[in-house]
């Protein structure tokens, strides 16, 4: 009999298997790995965002993770073939990412060696093309770890009038030269031709859009509407090997890259109702860390509405420090001399092992992995802060690590 | 309406279209075609987060086949991929026979390498997706322009086969390509059809044996140089080579099959970049499916499935692991991970032994970036069949 029907016998299995996993599907949530919880992971687009700023980040997000190809304009020669590669998770780097750059003074002026593959070292590069080192007439190093990219947006919010005046204290502004493409808004304030610089381990960066058009080329290799020449290579002799037509990508994309970063939410804090975290905190203030690493800050009008006029807590005041002979690596950046250095944000810090592959690579070149390497090297105008550190007790000395992990 | 005739002799040029043997010898019947049909529904979460559900058409291809005379067949294979978003012609070629030990073979064909490359026919297979050694590692489905010889020699408990091909080659973009890895998937192009990137044709070579009933095991090997060394007859770099090698072995008893493979890959990479793509990666699988059921013809399940020979349920298990880059960072001396570990459980069921299967696996996968930072977790559920036709 059943042979007459096998098409309807067939699908009363189909029927049934669909049915067993549909309710497999729909009862066992436990199947599925669940959300971290938010404050466990770094890369977010933050709360409040409209659908259209969500589907501007998302775009923005798939070009920070986009891995470039020689096709695509990679190179020649480059550190990395993405952003993500560096800023793993929107995170810190890691030593093998390092960037290096290098200078030397001619007749006491700084020469940042452009013609001699500077200012910035591509240790990478296509095949049948000759990767950089540092040239040997450089008289001064200076290698960097990728920064923490979270929260940016906040940051870029900071009025420079706020920044001015917090140096009236303590630090001092970065007054830098714009980019020749540099139109300033109302919002800029300049002295003689000098902006407001915030961005990068020195504050050099005037902007996001600065920092990523300056990525793009000399992290990367890709030319932009705003830099056309591919990096030049002093030992081959030119500034093209990729054969892509310049510009390799246009305005669209960095501004969707800018927005992406604009968008990315604050780190969030972990145990802070922890007494010791209380407590360490408490300490932070005392020692006087947050004269330079600033608890509080608060944004200017915003095109973004959750960016407009808002406190955030990213333990920075955006300005330059002295910070002593152990962190002079004679490298000048706008007027930021050697040992001078931007504050770090410290949001996130508890984190940055799971972006640093369980390791903590701090300081702007990884060199510590401890609160106390890092604190050790505290000299210039972190000097009493940092003595006053390594007096404290050993209880309280942990309180103080605590609430740094709590970060 | 044109009949299949022998006397060719009042065709005139117009007529080109149908004087071909085939329809000529039409009477002979001789060219067969067949095929299978694959399609699934994925729903994945990563980290707690879903694309939702979805359905996949995933494959639809086509086998011609004919043998021309007693010693001479082709064979060809269509494919079809999720519709007709990629349409490759995978295999077409001829097989010359000249003894059971001696066979030509030339054309587009699937070299021989690792467990699924030239056995990839997914109606095989208890689980919806290849495992991860087969598509991450050995580029499964690699087709290649190649000639080369097969054969097999028996004794009264064994069968060696072998195969041995020249092909031209995977090519540059195994590395510097999207993945941002070492990635031999990336190496394949159009252009390996119509030319070898660098003048220098690649090997293949695969022996195995087996004990006539149900147990074989082979090594086989797939390499050469890859980069595109030379332009316009000026050496503009050094050659560089992979080399891949596999291991793979299935048996079966009564109740119990049991498959797996291991693959390595070795290749040169220019040492200002071995950190991104690394010289040294590794893959492999391991797959028992237990026989829960099975039915002689005439019970009560085979009366489901009418035509069927003999209807089974399986109870399957796959675990896999493949590892990008076997290197290590120079700046701290601490391993590159970038590696999958990933295990699938699954139930299959065969209405009708080897052609049909429908399978339903839940996957739960570890995918850990080169940093080693904590691994990003991903689980789905898959429903699919699979069926010759
Ligand atoms: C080779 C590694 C590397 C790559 C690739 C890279 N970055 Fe960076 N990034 C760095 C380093 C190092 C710094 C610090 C720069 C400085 O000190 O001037 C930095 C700084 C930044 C900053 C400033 C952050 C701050 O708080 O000051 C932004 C924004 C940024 N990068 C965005 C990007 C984008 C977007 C891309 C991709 C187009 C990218 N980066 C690619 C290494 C990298
Ligand atoms: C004078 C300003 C100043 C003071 C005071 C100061 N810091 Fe810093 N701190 C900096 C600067 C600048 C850096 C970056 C130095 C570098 O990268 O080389 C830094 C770096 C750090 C870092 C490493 C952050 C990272 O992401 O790598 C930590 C942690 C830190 N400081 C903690 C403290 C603590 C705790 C105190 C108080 C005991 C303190 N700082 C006091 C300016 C200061």
């Amino acid at each position: 009999m059943p042979k007459n029907y096998p098409a309807r016998m067939n699908k009363k299995l189909m029927v049934l298997l669909l049915i067993c996993s549909g309710i497999i599907l729909f009862s066992c949530k436990k199947l599925f790995p669940p959300e971290p919880p938010g404050n466990e992971v770094l890369a977010a687009p933050m709360e409040g965002l409209t659908k259209a700023q969500l589907a501007s980040h998302a775009a923005g997000d798939e070009l920070f993770a986009k891995i470039y190809t020689q096709s695509e304009g990679l190179g020649p020669i480059f550190i990395q073939s993405s952003c993500e590669g560096c800023h793993v998770g929107d995170g810190k780097g890691h030593p093998f990412t390092m960037v290096t750059r290098f200078a030397r003074l001619t007749q006491g002026t700084i020469d940042y060696m452009e013609d001699l593959g500077g200012p910035q070292v591509q240790n990478r590069a296509l095949s049948g093309y000759v990767p950089e080192g540092v040239h040997e007439s450089a008289d001064f190093v200076s290698q960097r770890l990728a920064p923490l990219l979270t929260g940016l947006g906040f940051l870029a919010a900071v009025h420079d009038s706020t920044i001015i005046n917090m140096a009236l204290k303590m630090g001092k502004v970065n007054w830098v030269e714009p980019p020749d493409y540099f139109v300033p808004t109302a919002d800029h304030i300049s002295v003689a031709g000098r902006f407001v610089g915030r961005f990068g381990k020195k504050a050099k960066e005037i902007r996001i859009f600065d920092q990523v058009v300056f990525a793009l080329k000399e992290d990367i290799g890709i030319t932009s509407d705003f830099d056309l020449e591919d990096p030049f290579n002093h030992l081959v002799g030119n500034n093209t090997g990729d054969n892509v037509a310049d510009p390799e990508v246009g305005k669209d994309v960095i501004n969707n890259l800018v927005f992406y970063l604009r968008t990315l939410k604050a780190p969030e804090r972990r145990n802070i109702d922890d007494p010791d975290v209380i407590a360490g905190e408490k300490l932070f203030a005392d020692l006087g860390c947050i004269n330079c690493h600033k608890p509080t800050l608060k944004t200017a009008k915003s095109d973004i509405a959750v960016l407009s006029e808002v406190e955030f807590h990213p333990f920075t005041d955006l300005l330059i420090h002295d910070m002593g002979d152990d962190l002079d690596d004679g490298f000048p950046e706008g007027s930021a001399t050697g040992s001078e250095w931007r504050t770090p944000p410290l949001w996130g810090l508890g984190l940055a092992k799971d972006v640093q592959g369980g390791e903590r690579y701090l300081l702007h070149d990884g060199s510590a992995s401890t609160i106390d390497e890092v604190l050790k090297v505290h000299g210039g105008e972190a000097m009493s802060a940092s003595a006053a550190f390594f007096s404290l007790s050993e209880e309280d000395h942990d309180k103080v690590i605590t609430f740094l992990n709590s970060l | 309406m044109i009949t299949a005739q022998t006397d060719t002799g009042s065709l005139t040029n117009q007529d080109a279209i149908y004087d071909r043997p085939f329809i000529i010898n039409f009477e002979k019947a001789r060219t067969a075609i067949g095929g299978y049909l694959e399609a699934n529904t994925n729903y994945f979460v990563e980290d707690g987060v879903t694309e939702g559900f979805s359905m996949e058409m995933r494959r639809f291809n086509i086998f011609i086949f004919s043998p021309i005379n007693r010693r001479i067949n082709f064979i060809s294979e269509l494919e079809f991929e999720h519709g007709t978003e990629e349409i490759a012609l995978e295999m077409a070629l001829i097989d010359v026979r000249v003894s059971d030990g001696l066979n030509l073979r030339g054309g587009i064909i699937l070299p021989q390498i690792g467990l699924v490359n030239a056995n990839h026919d997914s109606p095989k297979w208890n689980f919806v997706e290849r495992p991860l050694s087969s598509t991450h590692i050995i580029p499964t489905t690699l087709s290649e322009v190649g000639f080369g010889i097969h054969g097999k020699f028996f004794s009264d408990s064994r069968i060696l086969s072998y195969d041995a091909y020249v092909v031209n080659g995977l090519q540059e973009s195994i590395i510097l390509n999207e993945e941002g890895r070492t990635f031999l998937q990336q190496g394949k192009s159009e252009e390996m059809f119509e030319e070898d990137n660098n003048g220098v044709p690649m090997m293949n070579v695969k022996f195995s044996l087996s004990n006539r009933k149900s147990t074989e095991v082979g090594v086989s090997y797939y390499g050469g140089i890859y980069n595109t060394y030379r332009i316009e007859g000026a050496k503009v770099e050094d050659p560089r080579s992979m080399h891949l090698t596999a291991i793979d072995f299935t048996t079966e008893s009564k109740k119990i099959q049991l498959k797996g493979e291991v693959t390595y890959l070795m290749i040169d990479v220019p040492s200002n970049l071995v950190e991104i793509y690394g010289e040294q990666q590794y893959g492999g699988f391991i797959e028992v499916s237990y026989t829960l059921f099975e039915e002689k013809e005439g019970s009560i399940l085979s009366a489901l499935t009418p035509y069927t020979t003999i209807p089974s349920i399986n109870l399957d298990l796959r675990v896999e692991r493949v590892d990008f880059n076997l290197g290590t960072f120079k700046s701290t001396q601490t391993a590159i991970r970038d590696e999958i570990n990933s295990i699938t459980g699954g139930l299959s069921i065969r209405p009708d032994a080897a052609n049909t299967v429908f399978r339903f696996n839940y996957t739960y996968q570890f995918i850990i970036d080169n940093l080693g930072n904590p691994a990003v977790r991903n689980a789905g559920i898959q429903m699919g069949f699979a069926t010759y036709f």
